[in-house]
């Protein structure tokens, strides 16, 4: 039987709107061409037409999410990852934090880093070069952002160079947006 | 130049700026989602003088003073009087669809975690169409990420 998810898990449940998405055989052109690029490269999944409501921010929003999840060099994709699953910890979007936990484990081939997050949330102790990127990310989630200089210095301190910065800035905001979508226009259900 | 890297005042010849312009695509893309969200071609149900002044609230919830100044200039230019003080988060309204959209706006900024099908039931109720509520979803995801790049700018900024 269907039932929602609540508590975090690396297993990905399926994502079912609150609203009605566009139906595609009825889309507009616009609507259409919005669907072209999709994020992370799903395919016209339920989230891509209900996001399709709005094609203008829609046409833009996945080939910006798409290169800041997955541009070339700059920070490793699994610690774009990382950032990913802190924002989607403070902002409890179970979906969001399943599919890029399972990223980062499957990048880094290492189960204990994501364990030790979904048992200890924000809370979590990780590796010192992986918990300055958890925490920074998990600290420029709440509103208002709470992260400090400190937080910079430690991913200074851990080696991350200014480009790198830079990508987890973005890939831990990109997801204050994606979190705002998936967590409230539906929710992850285990069939 | 686009709006966040006017806002965030990088020193020219740093390695953040250098780092900047090495994602200038994403810069660009970021500004042109700033346009869809805030001064869309089709604005449906939600008018431009409500998206500015639900920004410019949003803004002040994130203690972004700057970026509410910004949003306050596309509130004047909007010119709608219903709509013009909602840009203070302590106004309301009494209007029961604006009113519900504005309680909305405030939990996507403040506390999306907090978000459940309840909420949506409950635009629908007084009126909000789907695509509105997508499109208001959009435009809260969209101001908050917005806050958090000038954010982070603004620390890497400081530790110089």
């Amino acid at each position: 039987m269907s039932e929602v998810v609540h508590t975090f898990t690396t297993t990905v449940p399926r994502w079912q709107p609150y609203v009605v998405p566009v139906d595609f055989a009825a889309a507009t052109e616009e609507q259409h061409a919005a669907m072209q690029t999709t994020p992370s490269n799903k395919g016209i999944s339920p989230y891509v037409l209900t996001l399709a409501h709005d094609p203008e921010t829609l046409a833009v929003r996945s080939p910006l999410f798409n290169l800041i999840m997955y541009g070339k060099d700059g920070l490793a994709s699994s610690e774009r990852e990382l950032g990913a699953v802190a924002a989607s910890i403070v902002n409890r979007c179970v979906y969001c934090a399943a599919v890029h936990a399972s990223r980062f484990t499957a990048q880094t081939k290492r189960s204990d880093v994501i364990d030790a997050i979904f048992a200890d949330g924000l809370n979590a102790t990780i590796d010192e070069h992986l918990q300055a990127i958890f925490d920074f990310s998990a600290h420029l989630s709440p509103t208002p952002p709470e992260a400090t200089t400190a937080d910079v210095r430690a991913l200074a301190d851990v080696g991350l160079n200014e480009l790198e910065v830079l990508d987890l800035v973005l890939s831990s905001a990109i997801f204050g947006w994606a979190n705002r979508l998936m967590h409230t226009l539906g929710e992850p259900i285990k069939d | 130049m686009t709006l966040i890297e006017t806002l965030a005042s990088v020193r020219p010849g740093t390695a953040l700026a250098d780092a900047m312009e090495k994602r200038a695509e994403i810069l660009r893309l970021s500004e042109a989602a700033h346009d869809a969200v805030v001064l869309p071609r089709d604005p449906g149900g939600l008018s431009l003088g409500l998206r500015a002044a639900l920004a410019a609230r949003m803004a002040r919830q994130n203690r972004n003073a700057a970026l509410a100044d910004h949003y306050d200039t596309l509130v004047a230019r909007a010119d709608e009087p219903a709509t013009a003080p909602l840009a203070d988060p302590e106004a309301t309204v009494t209007e029961p669809r604006v009113a519900e959209i504005v309680r909305h706006a405030d939990r996507l900024t403040v506390a999306p975690r907090d978000a459940t099908q309840a909420h949506i039931e409950a635009l629908r109720q007084v009126g909000v169409t789907d695509a509105d509520i997508v499109r208001l979803a959009e435009l809260a995801a969209f101001v908050n990420y917005q806050v958090r790049v000038l954010a982070g700018l603004k620390l890497m900024g400081e530790m110089r």
